[in-house]
């Protein structure tokens, strides 16, 4: 069992929180990934910046660049995930566009990642049909797990076939909406995760877009095994004068509702 | 060789629908309906007389007496730059905009990099009564301030995006996530042959009609219903698309491209993504672009805005790498040249874009007896400030 199946196995009430890799700085990657570790977080995603990200927000997007112009590449960002295996063991799951991994050559991304302990990938752009027509045997013999968005425009039909291909878990994006850009829950949006929830799906679910506090976390917990969190956090990182605490403020203010004392964070 | 897409939307090796799962009801939408609604008489019927009462068209295509003394040849000018709004855009509005509203959408959107394809988008919905947003990089905004004055006058809103190199490409990036936002009642109105199937080959076949008239006023003209060359600019792609539509499985036609070189293609400063891009995704399609080993794209430079572009529509990625089309470029100081030598000449003045197919002139052998078309893909009435700065340089 990898990974990420272990982990939905084991643990409850999954926060799989979204980082930008070399943000704020080019190396604060591995640190903040071990602080989110010993924190409790559930399991990680790491962004690899690039310069065209058509499902980001401006949060993301802005990290993005300050990334690019750190000096991010896929080089270093495999080395840094090779430096936090050394200490931590919760999945890591890569998010990219697929020009990223075209470039690098697709086998030789998906190779490397395997050898430095990535367990699965979101690829926003990488359509279902070209997936199966050219990388799903490659990730499935390296046991990686391929994870699709499913959104509220996704009809039933389509939500089974994309379960049918996928593996780890489903992404299920909570609106119409890029990353960031939505602060609550409305009722439309429950309607639509307990349409997913009829459907009795092979794989569990996260939440994503829109979970940026406690109150959110836990209305998207009701629905799905877990939720992610990427805008806000990003936001946390954006202030932070000292990582450790930044993360630490940020992942209590998200698992008991205390709000950090020092964030001016309005979002 | 075969030149349209296939079923799943691609031109040889590109083309294609690289989306995220947060468009694929929109682009499936379109997908699943465009050809239908696009070739039924009601669609049809519309469109022409639209095309003919409220465009002006057909454009003439002129003989260019003074200009083909210079070269020793033969030169017609397809005047697109006569159509309303100053450009062969409008062409390709009309017949989204007709789409959109039979498909009942309530809101545009649509990306803009010199303002033109702006300016017809906002034209057409005024025409039509819709809501009109406009996306237009804050450069771009800077550069072509006259083009921003149409827009808000004909009641669009204009946006600016401010992420990125600022220019086409991320008005084009803001367009995307605001398709993303509202997948409801918006309709994507895309300006060029770029974008995830189906719009590379819907907004060709819209500008097809260039090539169209080109067939039967070359009969009038030579004869003959075809010309020896036809020469058009290359940023995405569109008027060039719309220019070699109808020629592009008849090999005596040999088809031009010219793309912008920027200060040329050795410096960084270039758009010319045939000499210096390779093959990735872009906007939604597989073709060919500019970018850096770590597939981060690039930024372009040209002097104009409608050409300042890092990739081209995989139409033209399949006809640079069949060898079909043949890619030439021109440097920003070409174009200068080639736009005040126009006006000289033949009292035209044209698009800064346009003045890159007119250098072409000076690059490539002409006969005598051949008959070449230029595609005058616009006016140069957005470019004033442009070329009266660059008066006292040449």
């Amino acid at each position: 069992m990898n990974r990420i199946d272990k982990t939905f196995k084991d643990n409850k009430n999954i926060l799989n929180v979204y980082l930008t890799a070399g943000y704020p700085n080019l190396n604060d990657t591995v640190e903040i990934v071990q602080e989110l570790a010993k924190n409790g977080v559930d399991m990680v995603e790491i962004g690899m910046p690039f310069s065209d990200p058509l499902a980001d927000g401006p949060t993301i997007q802005n990290s993005s660049q300050i990334a690019i112009k750190n000096g991010i590449t896929l080089a270093i960002i495999f080395n840094q995930i090779q430096e936090i295996r050394k200490t931590v063991n919760i999945p890591i799951i890569l998010m990219g566009y697929y020009n990223q991994i075209l470039q690098f050559g697709s086998d030789a991304f998906f190779e490397k990642s395997k050898a430095v302990g990535v367990d699965g990938f979101i690829i926003p752009d990488l359509s279902l049909d070209i997936y199966e027509k050219e990388h799903q045997q490659k990730v499935e013999e390296l046991e990686l797990d391929m994870i699709f968005l499913i959104t509220p425009q996704t009809s039933d039909q389509r939500i089974k076939l994309i379960d049918s291909k996928s593996s780890g878990f489903l992404y299920v994006v909570s609106s119409f909406a890029i990353t960031g850009s939505k602060s609550s829950i409305h009722q439309s949006q429950i309607d639509y995760f307990k349409r997913i929830n009829n459907l009795k799906l092979n794989n569990p679910k996260l939440i994503g877009f829109g979970i940026s506090d406690k109150k959110t976390f836990d209305t998207a917990c009701i629905h799905a095994e877990g939720a992610i969190i990427g805008s806000a956090f990003i936001k946390a990182l954006q202030q932070s004068k000292n990582i450790k605490q930044t993360v630490k403020e940020f992942i209590n203010s998200v698992k008991s509702g205390e709000s950090s004392v020092t964030s001016t964070d309005n979002s | 060789m075969n030149f349209k897409v296939n079923e799943q939307g691609f031109y040889g090796d590109f083309g294609g629908a690289f989306i995220p799962e947060m468009l694929y009801h929109n682009v499936n939408e379109l997908k699943e309906n465009y050809l239908q609604i696009i070739e039924s008489d009601d669609f049809q019927t519309e469109f022409k007389d639209l095309l003919k009462e409220y465009v002006g068209r057909p454009t003439p295509l002129y003989f260019a007496k003074r200009l083909s003394e210079k070269y020793n040849t033969n030169i017609f000018l397809k005047r697109e730059d006569l159509n309303h709004t100053g450009a062969h855009k409008i062409n390709n509005t009309i017949g989204q905009i007709l789409l959109a509203k039979r498909m009942n959408k309530k809101r545009i959107i649509a990306e803009t990099g010199a303002g033109q394809h702006g300016v017809a988008t906002a034209t057409v919905c005024a025409l039509m009564n819709l809501e009109c947003i406009i996306y237009m990089g804050e450069v771009d905004i800077k550069r072509q301030a006259p083009n921003v004055a149409r827009m808000k006058m004909l009641g669009a809103e204009v946006r600016a995006a401010t992420s990125g190199s600022k220019t086409l490409k991320d008005a084009t990036n803001e367009a995307i996530r605001d398709w993303i936002a509202n997948p409801v009642d918006t309709y994507y109105l895309i300006g060029s042959v770029v974008g995830p199937h189906p719009y590379p080959d819907m907004v060709a076949r819209f500008q097809s009609i260039i090539s169209e008239e080109m067939k039967s006023q070359l009969i009038e003209k030579t004869g003959r219903n075809y010309p020896d060359k036809v020469i058009a600019c290359v940023g995405g792609g569109s008027n060039a698309a719309g220019a070699f539509y109808h020629y592009l499985d008849n090999d005596k036609v040999e088809l031009i491209a010219v793309e912008a070189d920027g200060l040329g293609v050795k410096t960084d400063k270039t758009a010319a993504t045939t000499q210096v891009g390779s093959e990735g995704i872009i906007h939604g399609s597989k073709t060919l672009l500019m970018q850096n080993s770590e597939g981060q794209i690039t930024e372009p430079h040209s002097i104009s805005a409608g050409l300042d572009y890092p990739g081209v529509g995989p139409l033209h990625a399949h006809l640079f790498k069949s060898g079909r089309g043949s890619f030439i470029g021109a440097t920003d100081k070409e174009a200068l040249t080639a736009a005040y030598q126009l006006t000289k000449l033949e009292g035209i003045i044209p698009a800064l874009e346009s003045s890159h197919a007119l250098a072409a002139l000076n690059k490539i052998e002409l006969k005598q007896t051949e008959n070449i078309v230029i595609n005058l893909s616009g006016r140069g009435d957005k470019d004033m400030e442009t070329y009266i700065g660059e008066m006292s340089n040449l």
